[in-house]
């Protein structure tokens, strides 16, 4: 009895359909301009040109116009809460000189062919994105002022776009886009190097902080859809029973009390991966359904006995141990400058640290879920996915398709936070549509699946050892980072960190110390180890400006004016002379690390929360400062501790130095929503095992921050910058690192009890 | 037997009476507005009006809801113009917007019975319902211009 079925296909097909501007120049200047020129496989590429698949900018495939006057920009990045569906079709309705009333966005399905790179991650969306963007929509509007100046048998040069028509100087005559769309559309699209961009003084949208969000009415009135929400005529629901250790399987099975839940159809297993498992799905058994009620229901009748495999010995406290035994002894020399061990033997005063930042799960609010059928050999997913090419290539392997046969249409995503990069989840849908003869299912995870069946973030022991002089200087600098890394999912045991984890704020971290060395000791994996927002970022910053400030402490000095020192003078480093080969993928050369602008995101933070200022006591300020997806973030936190250890977060500022901004109302979304996962990873989140078995099991243990426990001020400092010529920053992830140092440090300062170890928790209670 | 008013529309439904309100929107109704996030009422993205108090659909069993008027998402006002759905849009409050859903008629449901919170009201109303991308402050800020819209 489904009422109200909303087959979600198709929205962008029947845009394009109405339209004309996407109509004969497309096939002509996807052959001929739009893949981006190769280069010698040799040759080292950076940004987009190193992403697979590059980047397009062709106008024919991101820009429609309607007869009507509607343009309709294709967005190809997934939307998962960073705003990138509403500051692309910013970037292109600029150049394209539209009235933003009438541009729609219609979502691109997955197709790297034709899109270019769709995987949206590293917060890379707009620094890959924003030229290519521009390129689209200035060349949009080279031809419809073609066609306008045609019209009038007038030079080109003579026709001004303004706000979605041309004028004729001259003469005041004047002609909508929609009247020109089906001329313009005949016209060839323009060499790329003929396009000309508008002047960064002439944006209107761009860099202005005057539009809304596009699917603001969607998102308050409930019309949004997100992958759970997808629909079909005839659709089935399934939950799946997965293997509640990492490299389990199904011993045996019994479906028989599962089948007698009235609207259970049917109970199938699903094969267990090979180890390490990739992308592939954890294997189990599926319960398919008719709602997913009766799905849920008929999971909890299945009887099932599990085989654990070696994992099972797995416990977050022994493991911590293992960690620290590791990082206790010399490791992999991943960076090294000067003599560490000279200048540590000849130091005044020697201090080290250890820190510990336990497992975490993204739980985006919308968990894991997707829709597929398959029709006369053809698949066709729904997915919140952030890896759109990703994961139609792996539906198509599992399901014994071809590449062509598969469709992978991107919805909202409800949150993403990295765990929708992996497309497990969409595989487990194909699975259970192949065993019912391609009839549609949508696969929902529950949060308790969410939590127990993760690619969570790492766990990591930093252990930190300093040399100082008589002054209170550090000669001498030994960081050595202890955890499993993402590699494990690809390799078997790789047990070194990979170039991308390790230049995550730990080779490249930017001080003026002259002997530095980065270790990074073993580590086995026993669990999936993913992307978490900000990656390795988050162990590397608490351990390394939590450190700074107890070396501040030691040295008598303020925490600020001695991170600062650390920091040292402005001035310009080659990432690759520090040990950083990975760079976020970025052209040293392009995207050097500049201390100076570390510097100012530092004072500008500092001003913001007034740090001279005298506190009552139980309250503190902490300060942090750190580098990543090449974007300068500094947090100042104020902290007041209260009876029984009780901690509030009364206030945050937040500085960024991301370059040049497209949507600055976004950048501020992001800092404050990263300011709130910060305190929450700091205060009371952790993922914990035993058994092999994670120990939490929904929000009730899992404690995110809420309400009531947020910092109650965020103050947003954005460094401005207006040179449009210079390289974007990344924004989503980069603001999430400096908040629990921060956080920590404040905490310090508040009441002399250094936190070492993540969450605070009860910490303070003592 | 269960009979209940949805958005409106007099349902009778005859299926599992421990089923939760949330599946029975979602999936039998094809009301997508009301969100999944938890199942256990520990994140608030399900919440929707029962008789006009808010209420989390995923712990509510259809049973529980015979005889009374329910509304969602999709009925809190006829045209999207809700003073709280309005402030939420001026002050672009949403992120992802999944759970907006569920702040929205946790507000909703506030301002009808304390027209003009204080940010203690506030905390005490909304810790319930989480935001995984960190829409806090400006839930707080949409809330207390929706209250001056109320006021008005």
């Amino acid at each position: 009895m489904t009422e109200h079925v909303t087959d979600i296909t198709g929205g962008v097909v029947n845009v394009s359909r109405r339209t004309v501007l996407a109509g004969l120049g497309a096939s002509v200047f996807v052959l001929a301009v739009s893949l981006p020129t190769r280069l010698p496989a040799e040759e080292k590429k950076f940004g987009a040109d190193g992403m697979p698949n590059g980047w397009r900018d062709d106008p024919a495939v991101f820009v429609s116009l309607a007869e009507d006057g509607t343009v309709t920009v294709t967005c190809h990045r997934s939307e998962m809460g960073q705003g990138v569906r509403t500051s692309i079709a910013m970037v292109v309705a600029d150049e394209l000189d539209a009235d933003w009333a009438r541009v729609r966005v219609a979502q691109a399905w997955a197709d790297e062919e034709r899109f270019g790179n769709q995987d949206t991650d590293g917060s890379r969306s707009l620094r890959h994105w924003f030229m290519p963007m521009r390129r689209a929509g200035a060349a949009a509007r080279t031809m419809l002022a073609q066609a306008a100046a045609a019209q009038w048998g007038v030079a080109a040069s003579e026709v001004r776009a303004e706000n979605h028509s041309f004028t004729h100087v001259a003469s005041g005559r004047t002609l909508g886009y929609g009247a020109l769309a089906k001329a313009a559309a005949m016209l060839p699209v323009p060499d790329r190097d003929t396009v000309r961009l508008k002047e960064a003084s002439a944006f209107r949208y761009i860099g202005k902080d005057t539009i809304g969000l596009i699917d603001n009415h969607d998102f308050t009135t409930g019309k949004a859809i997100y992958g759970i929400d997808a629909r079909a005529e005839g659709m089935l629901y399934a939950v799946v029973a997965r293997p509640p250790v990492y490299g389990g399987k199904v011993a045996s099975y019994d479906a028989a009390d599962a089948l007698k839940v009235p609207g259970v159809v049917k109970v199938i297993a699903i094969e267990p991966p090979t180890i390490p498992s990739e992308f592939e799905p954890l294997g189990g058994v599926a319960v398919i359904a008719r709602n997913t009620w009766a799905a849920i229901r008929g999971r909890e009748a299945l009887k099932v006995t599990w085989e654990d495999g070696p994992n099972a010995v797995y416990s977050s406290d022994t493991y911590r141990a293992r960690l620290s035994e590791a990082a206790s002894k010399p490791g992999k020399v991943v960076r090294n400058e000067g003599d560490v061990d000279r200048a540590m033997a000849g130091a005044t005063k020697r201090i080290s640290a250890e820190y510990y930042i336990p497992h975490l799960a993204q739980s985006p609010l919308e968990p894991p879920a997707a829709l597929v059928r398959i029709v006369n050999g053809a698949a066709e997913a729904w997915a919140c996915t952030q890896a759109p090419q990703v994961t139609r290539a792996r539906l198509a392997k599992r399901l014994g398709l071809p590449v062509e046969k598969v469709k992978v249409n991107v919805t909202l995503l409800g949150g993403g936070f990295g765990r929708k990069s992996k497309p497990d989840f969409v595989v487990e849908a194909g699975l259970c549509s192949q065993a019912m003869d391609g009839a549609p299912v949508r696969v929902t995870w529950t949060r308790e699946d969410d939590l127990h069946h993760g690619y969570y973030h790492t766990v990591s022991v930093e252990r930190l050892e300093a040399g100082l002089d008589a002054s209170g200087k550090p000669v001498a600098w030994l960081h050595r980072s202890a955890a499993p890394t993402i590699g494990s999912i690809f390799a078997p045991d790789p047990k070194h960190e990979l170039p991308f984890e390790l230049g995550m704020g730990f080779v490249n971290t930017p001080f003026a110390i002259p002997n530095i060395r980065a270790e990074n000791p073993e580590a086995t994996a026993h669990v999936r180890i993913g992307w978490y927002r900000a990656v390795s970022n988050i162990p590397h910053a608490f351990a390394i400006q939590s450190f700074v400030a107890e070396l501040a402490h030691a040295a008598g000095r303020d925490p600020k004016d001695y991170l600062l020192e650390l920091i040292g003078p402005a001035r310009i480093i080659d990432p690759t002379t520090i040990g950083d080969v990975w760079n976020h993928g970025e052209d040293p050369a392009l995207y050097p690390i500049d201390t100076g602008r570390l510097r100012r995101v530092v004072e500008t933070a500092a001003e913001g929360i007034g740090w001279n200022r005298t506190l009552p006591k139980g309250s503190g300020l902490g300060i942090a400062g750190h580098y990543s997806f090449v974007s300068y973030i500094a947090v100042a936190a104020e902290v007041a501790v209260g009876d029984g250890g009780r901690l509030a977060i009364p206030r945050v500022d937040i500085a960024i130095d991301c370059g040049p901004m497209v949507n600055p109302d976004r950048v501020r979304s992001q800092m404050e929503g990263a300011v709130i996962m910060g305190a929450g990873l700091a205060t009371s989140a952790e993922i914990s095992f035993k058994n092999g078995r994670a120990e939490q099991n929904n929000f009730d243990t899992y404690e995110l921050t809420r309400m009531d426990s947020a910092p109650r001020e965020i103050h947003v400092h954005l460094l401005p910058s207006t040179d449009y010529t210079r390289p974007l920053g990344g924004v989503g992830e980069p603001g999430l690192p400096p908040v629990a140092p921060a956080i920590a440090n404040a905490v310090f300062a508040a009441t002399g009890k250094r936190i070492r170890q993540l969450p605070i928790r009860d910490q303070l209670s003592t | 037997m269960t009979t209940l008013n949805v958005n409106g529309t007099e349902r009778r439904y005859d299926g599992d009476p421990d089923m939760p309100l949330l599946w029975y929107l979602r999936d039998e109704l094809g009301l997508t507005g009301t969100k999944f996030g938890c199942g256990v009422a520990a994140c608030g993205a399900c919440t929707i009006h029962l008789d006009g108090t808010a209420v989390r659909a995923c712990q509510t069993p259809v049973s529980a809801a015979d005889g009374l008027v329910l509304t969602t998402i999709e009925a809190l006002s006829t045209d999207g113009n809700h003073p709280v759905q309005v402030a939420w849009r001026d002050l672009n409050v949403s992120q992802c917007g999944y759970c907006q859903s569920g702040q929205i008629m946790q507000a909703a449901a506030l301002l009808k019975e304390t027209p003009d919170p204080t940010d203690e009201d506030i905390d005490t109303a909304m810790s319930g319902n989480l935001c995984r991308c960190g829409t806090y402050p400006r839930i707080r800020a949409a809330i207390k211009q929706a209250a001056k819209g109320v006021r008005l």
